[in-house]
Order: C-alpha cells, then sequence, then structure tokens
C-alpha cells in the first residue's frame, strides 16, 4: 500500500515536470530573438487592440504582442502589485496619472490618443419604443448604466447632471432617470447581453463598445454633442520596461494610419499625433 | 385470538407460515438464525407486507390479500418488542414510555398519569429523566416493554426479550416477563433461542424452518423430538 | 510523527492559504476598516446578504428536507435522476447557473415570458439574487440532509410505526431529530454558500447598491474605486466563512 502510493506520487511528479519541459520548449524553439511586449489595455478596447495586434505582429515578426485586458482600475492596481509591464492603455487619465504619480510610468511617452463618447443603446426591437435621452425619464424603463467608479458610469452620470443643469430637462429629470437604474454594471460586456435577452430596455455606455456583431442585437442612438461627454485614452510605456524600443514602435503602429483606420471602425476618435 | 396465513418470497426462499394463538397464550417461535423468525413479527405488526395471505386479530382483519385490507403498523395495536429494544436515543425514559400515548393525542395530564403508574409498576419510576443511553440492558428491555404495555396491546410480539440482558439478571427477569404476559391476557409471540425462555415462557412451541412450521406443539411434547436436528441441539444445550 | 517531507509539504501548503488571507488583514488599518464598515455601500452588501441568505436558506429547508427523506427512505424509478438533478448546480460553473436562470425567469425566458403577461419581472430583483442563491446553494443541504436521513437506523422508525406514529409523526419525531446535527450542518453550509454566490447573482439579477448587490458583488464593485470598502466586505466574509467551519464541525461532533 505504502509503495504503491508512494509510486504514484513519483509518477504524477515526472508527469509534472515533463509538461513544464515540453511547455518551456515550445517556447523556445519558435524564434531565439522574439521580444514579448506585454500590454495592458482598458477592457473596451478589447476588439479594436486584438486586431492591431494581429496586424502590427504580420509587420514585426520578432515582437509578440500580449495583451491583458481588464477594467482600467484592475490593471492600474496590478501594476502597482509589481506586474511586468511595457504598455498600459487606459480608458482614463484618472489611472494614468495615478501612476505617473508613483513612478511607475516613463512620462516622456504618456500622451492622450483617442476620444470615446457615450451612446444609447436599446434591444432591435425596443419594447420601451426609446428614441432619445428624452424617454429615459419614463417609468417603468429599464436602465443599466456603469457604476460611479468606472469610467463609462463616470461620464454617465456626468452627462445626467450636463442635462439637470439644462433647463430643457431639469433637475427632476435626472432624478427619475436615476430611479430608472435597475443594475450599476462594472464591464460593458455584461451590459450588451442584458439587452440582446430583453432583460434591460436602454443602457448608456461608450460608442466603441457596440461592435458590428452586436448591432444585430441592439440598436445605437447617437447622444447630443451638447450633453455627450468625450473620455480621453491615455498611453504610455512603463519605466522599468525593458523593451523600450519595441514599445515605441508598437505605439507608432497604433496612432499610425493602421491602428487609426481600425480603431476608427471600432467607433473610436483617435487623436493625431 | 390470533390467525396468520403470511406469504412472503425472502431472498432465499418463500416464507409460508400460518400459525394462531389464543387470548392469554404464548407461543415460542425457535429455529435457526435465518429461518423468518423475525420476520414473521414484522410481517404481524405491519412493518413488511406479506406477498399474500391473510392475519385477522379478534374479530379485526389487519391485512388480507383478497379482501384488500392492509392496516398500517400504528393502527393495528400490537405492541412488538425489538431484539435490541429500539428505544429512541433522543428522548428520556418518560419520553420512550409516552411516545404511544402522544402519537394517540392523549391529553398531557393523562399521560403523565399514565406513565408514572406503568413506570411504577416496572420499578422505572427512578429512571423517568434518564436519558435511555445510560441504561443497563435490563433497565432497556423493561423500559421497551413499558413502552408497548402502555398502549394496551391487542397481541404482544416480543423478539429476544432477555438477549441483551445480563447473564446474572436473566431468571428474575424472565419471571417477571412471564407475569407481565399473563396479567395481559392477550396472545403473544416470542422470537428465542433460548431454551429457558421457551420453557418458562411458552405454552407452545413452534419450530420453524427456511420459512416453514415444521414443529408445533406443547413444549415438552416438541423438545422430546430429538430426531430433529435443531432440536437435538436446542433441547441439549 | 510527521516525515521532514510531510512535514515541508503541509507548511508549504498552510502558507499557500493563509498567506493570502492574512494579507487582506494587513492591507488595512483598524481604524479605516472600521470606518468603512459605516459606509452605505458595505451596509447595504451586509444586510442584503444577511436577508437574502436566510430567505434562501429557509427555501432550501423547507422544499429539501421532503426531497432528502423521500430519497434517503423510498425507492422509486428515477430516483438516481432526481438525485443527479439535485447535485448538478454543484458541479455546473455559477456563469452556466446564471445564464440557465435567464433562460428561465429572464423577460423572455422560458417562464418568464407568461410572467411578464402578469407584470411580473423578476430580473433585477431581490427575488432573483434569492432565485440564485437558492439555486447554487441547494444542493450543499439536500446532500448532506440526505445523508443524515440514510445514517438514521430504520428500526427506530419501525418501532415508532408500530407505537401508533403516522409516517409523518414519525419524520417529525424520530427522523428529524435524529438526523438533526446533519441537518443544521448542512443548512450552515447552504447559508455560506448563498452568502459567498456571485456569478448567478451578477449575471442573472444585475449589480444594484441595496437591491441586489450582496457582498461578493459589492467586493467586486468597490474595488473598482474604494479599495478600504473591498478589503472590510472581504474580511467580514473570511471571519464568517471560519465561524461557519467551526460550526459546522461543532454541531456534527454532537452525535447519539
Amino acid at each position: 500500500m505504502k509503495t504503491s502510493t508512494s509510486a504514484t506520487l513519483v509518477a504524477i511528479c515526472l508527469l509534472v515536470i515533463a509538461g513544464l519541459l515540453v511547455a518551456g520548449c515550445t517556447t523556445t524553439t519558435e524564434t531565439p530573438e522574439q521580444t514579448t511586449l506585454t500590454v495592458f489595455t482598458a477592457a473596451s478596447l478589447t476588439g479594436a487592440f486584438t486586431d492591431i495586434g494581429k496586424a502590427y505582429e504580420a509587420q514585426n515578426e520578432n515582437v509578440k504582442v500580449d495583451f491583458v485586458f481588464d477594467g482600467s482600475q484592475t490593471l492600474r492596481t496590478q501594476i502597482e502589485q509589481g506586474a511586468n509591464v511595457d504598455i498600459f492603455v487606459s480608458a482614463s487619465t484618472k489611472h494614468m496619472k495615478a501612476l505617473q504619480d508613483g513612478g511607475f510610468m516613463d512620462n516622456s511617452t504618456v500622451a492622450p490618443f483617442l476620444g470615446n463618447s457615450l451612446a444609447l443603446v436599446v434591444p432591435v426591437d425596443n419594447p420601451a419604443t426609446i428614441n432619445g435621452l428624452a424617454d429615459l425619464n419614463r417609468s417603468g424603463v429599464k436602465l443599466v448604466i456603469g457604476t460611479k467608479d468606472v469610467p463609462f458610469g463616470d461620464y454617465t452620470r456626468q452627462m445626467f447632471e450636463k442635462m439637470a443643469a439644462d433647463p430643457a430637462y431639469g433637475p427632476a429629470y435626472k432624478d427619475a432617470v436615476m430611479k430608472n437604474v435597475v443594475s450599476e454594471e462594472t464591464a460593458v460586456s455584461s451590459v450588451v447581453p442584458k439587452l440582446a435577452l430583453g432583460e434591460a430596455d436602454a443602457a448608456i455606455v461608450y460608442k466603441s463598445d457596440v461592435s458590428k456583431d452586436d448591432l444585430t442585437k441592439v440598436t445605437r442612438i447617437e447622444i447630443p454633442a451638447q450633453y455627450n461627454v468625450v473620455a480621453t485614452y491615455p498611453l504610455g510605456i512603463l519605466a522599468e520596461s525593458p523593451s523600450k524600443a519595441e514599445a515605441e514602435s508598437f505605439i507608432a503602429f497604433v496612432r499610425g494610419p493602421d491602428g487609426s483606420a481600425i480603431l476608427t471602425e471600432y467607433g473610436f476618435d483617435p487623436i493625431p499625433a | 385470538m390470533l390467525s396468520v396465513h403470511v406469504v412472503r418470497q425472502l431472498r432465499d426462499f418463500v416464507l409460508d407460515v400460518a400459525l394462531s394463538a389464543r387470548s392469554g397464550e404464548t407461543l415460542v417461535l425457535i429455529g435457526e438464525n435465518g429461518s423468518g423468525k423475525s420476520t414473521v413479527l414484522n410481517l404481524i405488526s405491519g412493518i413488511l407486507t406479506p406477498d399474500r395471505g391473510e392475519i385477522t386479530l379478534e374479530d379485526r382483519t389487519l391485512f388480507s390479500s383478497e379482501k384488500k385490507v392492509a392496516i398500517p403498523p400504528e393502527n393495528r395495536n400490537i405492541g412488538h418488542l425489538f431484539q435490541s429494544y429500539a428505544l429512541f436515543p433522543h428522548m428520556t425514559v418518560f419520553e420512550n414510555v409516552a411516545f404511544g400515548l402522544r402519537s394517540r393525542k392523549v391529553p398531557k395530564a393523562e399521560i403523565a398519569d399514565a406513565v408514572a403508574e406503568q413506570l411504577a409498576t416496572m420499578h422505572l419510576s427512578d429512571l423517568a429523566d434518564v436519558n435511555v443511553g445510560r441504561l443497563s440492558g435490563g433497565q432497556r428491555q423493561r423500559v421497551g416493554l413499558a413502552r408497548a404495555l402502555i398502549l394496551d396491546p391487542a397481541l404482544l410480539l416480543l423478539d429476544e426479550p432477555l438477549a441483551a440482558v445480563d447473564m446474572r439478571a436473566q431468571a428474575p427477569m424472565r419471571s417477571e416477563l412471564h407475569d407481565q404476559i399473563r396479567n395481559a391476557g392477550i396472545p403473544c409471540i416470542v422470537v428465542t433461542h433460548n431454551l429457558r425462555d421457551a420453557l418458562e415462557l411458552g405454552d407452545r412451541l413452534c419450530l420453524i424452518e427456511e420459512g416453514k412450521v415444521v414443529v408445533d406443539g406443547a413444549p415438552e411434547e416438541v423438545l422430546g423430538m430429538r430426531e430433529n436436528g435443531f432440536i437435538e441441539s436446542f433441547a441439549g444445550e | 510523527m510527521l516525515s521532514l517531507f510531510t512535514t515541508v509539504l503541509l507548511v508549504i501548503f498552510l502558507l499557500f492559504i493563509t498567506l493570502p488571507v492574512v494579507s487582506l488583514f494587513l492591507r488595512i488599518s483598524p481604524e479605516a476598516f472600521f470606518h468603512s464598515l459605516t459606509e452605505p455601500v458595505v451596509l447595504d452588501a451586509l444586510s442584503l446578504s444577511f436577508v437574502t441568505a436566510t430567505v434562501s436558506t429557509v427555501i432550501v429547508v423547507l422544499f429539501g428536507t421532503p426531497l432528502a427523506l423521500v430519497n434517503a427512505r423510498r425507492d422509486y424509478t428515477g430516483r438516481e435522476l432526481v438525485d443527479t438533478l439535485t447535485d448538478l448546480p454543484i458541479v455546473l460553473p455559477p456563469a452556466v447557473a446564471g445564464l440557465a436562470l435567464l433562460m428561465a425567469f429572464g423577460r423572455r425566458g422560458v417562464i418568464g415570458q407568461y410572467l411578464d403577461i402578469f407584470g411580473i419581472h423578476i430580473g433585477f430583483t431581490t427575488t432573483a439574487v434569492i432565485l440564485a442563491q437558492v439555486f447554487v446553494a441547494s444542493p450543499f443541504y439536500i446532500r448532506q440532509a440526505r445523508a443524515s436521513f440514510e445514517a438514521v437506523d430504520r428500526l427506530y422508525e419501525d418501532a415508532a410505526r408500530t407505537l401508533g406514529a403516522s409516517p409523518g409523526a414519525v419524520a417529525l419525531r424520530i427522523t428529524i431529530p435524529l438526523a438533526w446535527g446533519g441537518l443544521v450542518s448542512g443548512a450552515i453550509l447552504s447559508f455560506a454558500r448563498a452568502l459567498g454566490e456571485f456569478g448567478a447573482t451578477i449575471m442573472f439579477a444585475g449589480n444594484f447598491q441595496g437591491r441586489t448587490q450582496t457582498m461578493p458583488l459589492a467586493i467586486y464593485t468597490t474595488m473598482q474605486g474604494d479599495m478600504n470598502a473591498a478589503i472590510s466586505l472581504s474580511i467580514i466574509l473570511v471571519v464568517i466563512s471560519f465561524a461557519v467551519i467551526s460550526a459546522v464541525k461543532v454541531v456534527t461532533r454532537r452525535r447519539y
């Protein structure tokens, strides 16, 4: 009994070691002098940056781009806890600023590169017949927004403040709308399914969050510029990055014609360098 | 008067037993382990259901496959003392003895009186508030018996009533048990492996082999049949 | 005696489990901890979590006890299937549970579309939180209850029947009291699971302070902004979990 258990243990250990060796080999045999860039990217850029990464790798075979997509706050916390990162792409200047203040960023490389604005989305069959912001205060409308701590939720609240200050809507409008909020989401990715399933009647998200595929399920309604809040996305290179040259080359690509085309396609407004 | 004819397919053989007992008469069932003695008691008290047959007690039909009658065990009014007594471990002696009366929705005050009286006649009064886990074998047997007798059953079934009792205490307990059965004045069936039980308690002796009654008669008569292997060893103890 | 090898394995593993938990306590000062206990987001999450987990545990016990008793005592066709179905939520990822609940009770769901006709909307309500908790937590009680009922010697039930107790009375006065310790520990485990439920809730019930934002959802949400609140809530959950496991150990140790 005792010998058989230790034999099993040894066998398991050998298997684990063998697995590690195999895994190690496959990565080292690919291309000997490859650089891996780790890019922490705000979740709202998932689609666009995945495409940009592929396009960039196709042109630069010696560089492999690894993305980590998550909320900007989460990414910032991970960087503060010592994650090894080359580039940080944030959905809000607040988190970039915090990292700059903490000395984590190479300040000369930090720059706003993208604008994103809010849009109203409704299910394609639009059961609550919402045609614009003016319909959101109707009683019974189920509205989904972001929590106050995530950028798209913060901007949504700023937008309602602007509307409350405008006599055309007034504070009563804002109160009625906030009363219709049924859920405060932390990630835009969970908003569209709630609309598509008909659970909610309307949501306010980034314009760019609605992908081409989503447009079969939801309709995007533009928000007038006077109320809209434009989010600025900064990006920059980490002070500790070992591959600054490659990181600069990647940023140049993002801000160049190829990157801008992809970003525009996803509903963003690139800021010219 | 109890009259029983029960048939039931057991794992290894078909149990097919017919027996009867008059009021005040004690029938002792003997036989090898696994011959079906305890099963007969379970079929009579209703814990098991016969495949077919008929059980009547006094003028009540408790079971009849022909008339499609099957009275549930709680309504048969039969006192069944199990081999290990099956005292409820989460209750005191008092609560165990009161259980049947509570099930019959008897008022609380009446229960208290009846239980106190029953405990007194069986010399258990001092133990009323003791948890049954602390009792000796003999005390457990008396609590089990008190729990059954307090309901004035129309029939008493005793499965190895003295097996869990200390050897030295068995003789006095046996004569005590004998008196209690006589006083109850109802038919009684005792399953035992013990020759003394058979001789002292039994008015009649039935030998059961593989689910069939093979011998039925007065104790001396049955025990005289030394040509039967089981009786030979049973009486030769 | 433990061999050196075993001791080393044990220590490494214990450190792996305890270090992250201890780190939670090290990352916040006592003042900050007690201050965040006064934050509305923390208070709302605490009270919502306790109310919903209590209600769902009561529901689980009310429906689960008869079911467990029947499955422990009766042999019927399909019993194995019923057992497998009631166990299913244990192995289902919470995301599957959340999606399944949406498909059933959502506004366009299999059942939800008919409820919608009567103006009943479950999504985004506290009811949805409770449904999600009942769904994921019920197996913890039902499994434990069934095992405890099976451990009760049938002899006691038979004896009670011959003493005049109906099957219902036998269940109430014999089987349930004898299985009590197991039932209580099952209910505690189920309560703890309900308290920790996250995935199915955020998918099915959404996230709204005071209505559907239970402790785990509040941790996830406040992590985006007020890290102290997130850590405080986490510490409370750690303490509760520890208490729950200890309680279960004490309850299950007491046996007749």
